[in-house]
């Protein structure tokens, strides 16, 4: 209960200014396409140079949980994912908005996001000394069954045909083969020079999604506009009822943010996207997700944000970042003279306990702002749809631009976009394309690096395929592609019944 | 009467789209500098490269030094290859786009592989830091020095893997130093950054690593640090430590990894020296030099004369010890 006597340190006024502005800031960065939290925690590292180190934590942390809930409003109210953590929120966010249901659908968002968050920060507060060597239990060979579980789950997502989903998750691994090699360095399909960098995940998340959006924006009738603008509004009171009524929805969603955040480098976007692939495999509804069913939208958010809190426990007791935010905020513990191990959380013991007790803090605060700009949804729903086709292709470009300063990425990003405006209208959705180039390199990279390991360890099979780790993994792989295909089967033989 | 109005749509939100392109920052001017510089970091945001890069150069904007602040532009990929190709081949030699080297990662790959870079197109402005790569086992290891791992090596061929931060890389250059001066056949594995490359050894997949002395020091702990690559021993984090020259073995300075700032080529010379002057000023100041030290970053400033002499002499180094490894 050490965490509790530390409470008044944040209260401060200085350190909750700074909190309750992070939050703010946060809330409107990670709404920004383009603009990831790990961008975001890396843009301030340099602001907290000249700052005590509780309050730079302070803001960092406050940063970090309010982006990746950011990354939210503009995945509903737009359907562009702010961050990759926010694919799987937009699937069933963004058709509640279509619905008229936008105000609801953030709603849901933030008090899902409250309780992911507040139970991954309490797992982190208790258990960190039992967890803290989870994270080394991760090597190549387990690291790289955790990506094939990912790609296991690619043909499920999104309503349509298991074969298409699966063809698209395929492109998308192929996609992130471009480029260089990740360990060895040699060149790959690079045909022009604009892809000598790869393709990055900013450019093909905002290209895949925001483009066929502006697209189709500009296809949008008369009467779709009026359905949207019939906003339906929701006391907050009835939201948070209904919100803890689809406690399955919760429960699955933070389960699966925690364990995934304490994996070393897995991060929130497989955390949203696996979560919600559960839920909809528990659900008796399957048939309405993707289509506006709200416990889409309550599980992704609530395991994108219960990952926080728990990535920081390899973080802060061995120094391994259980994400790529982490890792950035790495460095904002290091220059503040912080280093991770058993030092934090007894020398350092004040502005470590501090730094934990701000993250819920900043929950709170994150709860209160979400709920409150919610009800302004209807100002961003109310443009012509013309006007927001201009308005998110200039936030498209200059996002995509700003990640490395490079009119390759902007290229790359246009390209893809225009191809997947093409797909779509055959019925191909862009998630599987994102799914599979986020966890390509996760397979490729631990694959090679566990290959050379194994040849000159017992080999290959039994290198991948031996202790308890691997095997379980192994087993919920077979697991879910059986699923599938039952279900798919299911589905075929019912629609043939159908059609006699 | 249905498509023009689409189309009409579709001009309008072209224009703005334009729009917005033709705001990306342009300017030129005479009085150097007179307008932020930018520094292109080849490695990812919170790696030890950008995180000491964003560090010392937090202060350019002051009067005695750049008087124009520096902006950090990460390009990562391929071990450093990809950020460094694009510098080399589309940055302006104008003084605003400057990239942040690392010693002898880049000189390495311009040899072994096909780069578009090489210390010939390339200009040194200082450098900031040196961080010697050191040999680590997990502290639940059978070996209590670097003899008795490399004994186990000679007799077993291959069976000892060590992880190290990617391709021709400082871990990789005193890996490969280590091979040729004991005669031991080591399977080097590559990893995506030093980070990584000790999450190998602290999880006990690899049996021993090369990595970072400030790295490995921070998690001194759960490592036993067995022989530093370096002339001297480090007095003031790892006194206890040999060199491998201590030990017998023929192992130099040579995978040091040095940090620091370059420009290209055909920068004129007036902009060269008010940068190589400003910049080591920069990093000398008290504020860098306290915010990099609590991150256990060593800081060795050289100026321009000196770093074009390291460069030359690694070159000359590193196309011997690599000469069978070019790839055609």
């Amino acid at each position: 209960m050490e965490f509790i006597q530390y409470f008044p340190e944040v209260f401060t006024f200085s350190n909750l200014t700074i909190l309750i502005l992070g939050t703010m800031g946060g809330l409107l960065l990670g709404a920004t396409p383009g603009l990831s939290p790990t961008m975001a925690v890396a843009l301030l590292i340099p602001f907290t140079f000249h700052m005590q180190p509780a309050p730079a934590l302070i803001l960092l942390g406050a940063v970090y949980t309010a982006t990746v809930a950011g990354g939210a409003v503009s995945a509903i109210l737009v359907s562009i994912p702010g961050a990759p953590a926010n694919i799987a929120t937009m699937l069933d966010g963004f058709p509640m908005a279509r619905g008229g249901k936008a105000m609801q659908a953030l709603h849901y968002c933030f008090i899902s996001s409250f309780i992911g968050g507040m139970l991954g920060v309490l797992l982190l507060v208790f258990f960190t000394p039992v967890l803290s060597n989870v994270a080394l239990k991760f090597g190549p060979s387990e690291l790289f069954w955790v990506a094939i579980l990912g790609v296991t789950v690619i043909g499920s997502l999104g309503s349509g045909s298991v074969l298409k989903g699966l063809f698209a998750g395929a492109v998308g691994l192929w996609l992130s083969t471009i480029g260089y090699d990740p360990i060895l360095g040699e060149e790959r399909f690079v045909v022009t020079d604009h892809l000598a960098g790869g393709i990055t995940i900013i450019p093909a998340l905002i290209g895949l999604f925001a483009i066929p959006q502006v697209l189709g924006m500009l296809e949008v009738t008369e009467h779709q506009q009026a359905k949207m603008l019939a906003l339906e509004s929701q006391s907050i009171w009835q939201s948070i009822k209904y919100n803890f009524s689809r406690i399955k929805a919760l429960t699955i969603g933070s389960i699966i943010g925690m364990v995934v955040g304490i994996i070393p480098g897995a991060g929130g976007q497989v955390a949203g996207i696996v979560a919600y692939d559960q839920t909809k495999k528990f659900s008796k509804e399957k048939d309405s997700f993707g289509k506006g069913n709200p416990d889409g939208v309550i599980t992704a958010e609530s395991a994108n944000n219960a990952m926080v809190g728990p990535s920081l426990v390899p973080l802060l007791t061995l120094s391994i970042p259980g994400s790529p935010t982490a890792a950035v905020l790495l460095g904002g513990l290091l220059i503040n003279g912080l280093f991770p191990g058993p030092d934090l959380f007894t020398i350092h013991a004040q502005v470590t306990w501090t730094f934990i007790d701000s993250l819920i803090v900043a929950q709170v605060v994150m709860l209160i702002f979400g709920l409150t700009i919610s009800r302004y949804c209807r100002f961003v729903t109310r443009i012509p749809q013309y006007y927001m086709a201009a308005a998110v292709t200039v936030l498209a470009v200059f996002g995509t631009y700003s990640v490395q300063n490079s009119m390759s990425d902007v290229f790359v990003m246009m390209t893809i976009g225009t191809l997947m405006y093409l797909a779509s209208k055959i019925g191909f959705s862009p998630a599987p394309v994102v799914l599979g180039l986020i966890l390509g390199p996760i397979a490729e990279s631990n694959l090679i690096e566990g290959k050379l390991i194994a040849q000159s360890g017992d080999g290959f099979v039994a290198y991948f395929m031996s202790g308890g780790i691997n095997l379980t993994l192994i087993a919920l792989c077979l697991l879910s592609i059986g699923y599938s295909l039952v279900t798919e089967l299911i589905r075929v033989k019912k629609s043939r019944e159908n059609t006699i | 009467m249905k498509t023009l109005s689409y189309l009409r749509k579709y001009f309008s939100c072209l224009i703005l789209s334009l729009l917005g392109l033709g705001l990306l920052p342009y300017a030129l001017a005479d009085d150097y500098p007179d307008r932020p510089i930018a520094v292109t970091v080849a490695y990812s945001p919170g790696g030890a490269t950008d995180f000491q890069a964003r560090l010392v150069t937090m202060m350019a904007a002051q009067e005695d030094y750049l008087t124009q602040p520096i902006v950090i532009v990460n390009k990562p990929g391929a071990g450093g290859q990809v950020g460094w190709n694009w510098f080399a081949e589309k940055a302006d030699a104008d003084g605003y786009q400057l990239a942040a080297y690392n010693v002898p990662h880049f000189i390495a790959q311009s040899i072994v592989f096909d780069t578009k870079y090489s210390i010939d197109n390339l200009e040194p402005i200082a450098n900031w830091g040196a961080d010697p790569a050191v040999l680590i086992v997990n502290a639940d290891s059978e070996y209590n020095s670097a003899e008795e791992l490399v004994e186990f090596a000679k007799n077993n061929p291959g069976k000892v893997t060590v992880s190290g931060a990617g391709q021709f890389t400082g871990h990789h250059i005193a890996l490969l130093q280590l091979a040729q001066a004991t005669g031991a056949e080591f399977q080097y594995i590559p990893t995506k950054g030093g980070v990584k490359a000790m999450q190998r050894v602290l999880g006990g997949n690899v049996t021993a690593g090369f990595n970072n002395l400030s790295d490995s020091f921070r998690s001194k702990d759960k490592l036993k640090i067995l022989a530093i690559a370096d002339l001297e021993r480090n007095t003031e984090f790892l006194p206890d430590v040999p060199t491998f020259k201590e030990l017998g073995i023929e192992v130099d300075n040579s995978s040091v990894n040095f940090r620091g700032i370059m420009a290209k080529k055909d920068t004129p010379p007036e902009v060269i020296d008010k940068l190589a002057a400003g910049t080591v000023k920069m990093f000398e100041d008290g504020k860098v030099a306290k915010k990099m030290n609590e991150g256990g970053s060593p800081m060795h400033i050289m100026s321009r004369d000196e770093v074009v002499t390291m460069w030359q002499e690694r070159q000359a180094y590193l196309t011997e010890l690599l000469k069978d490894l070019k790839k055609e």
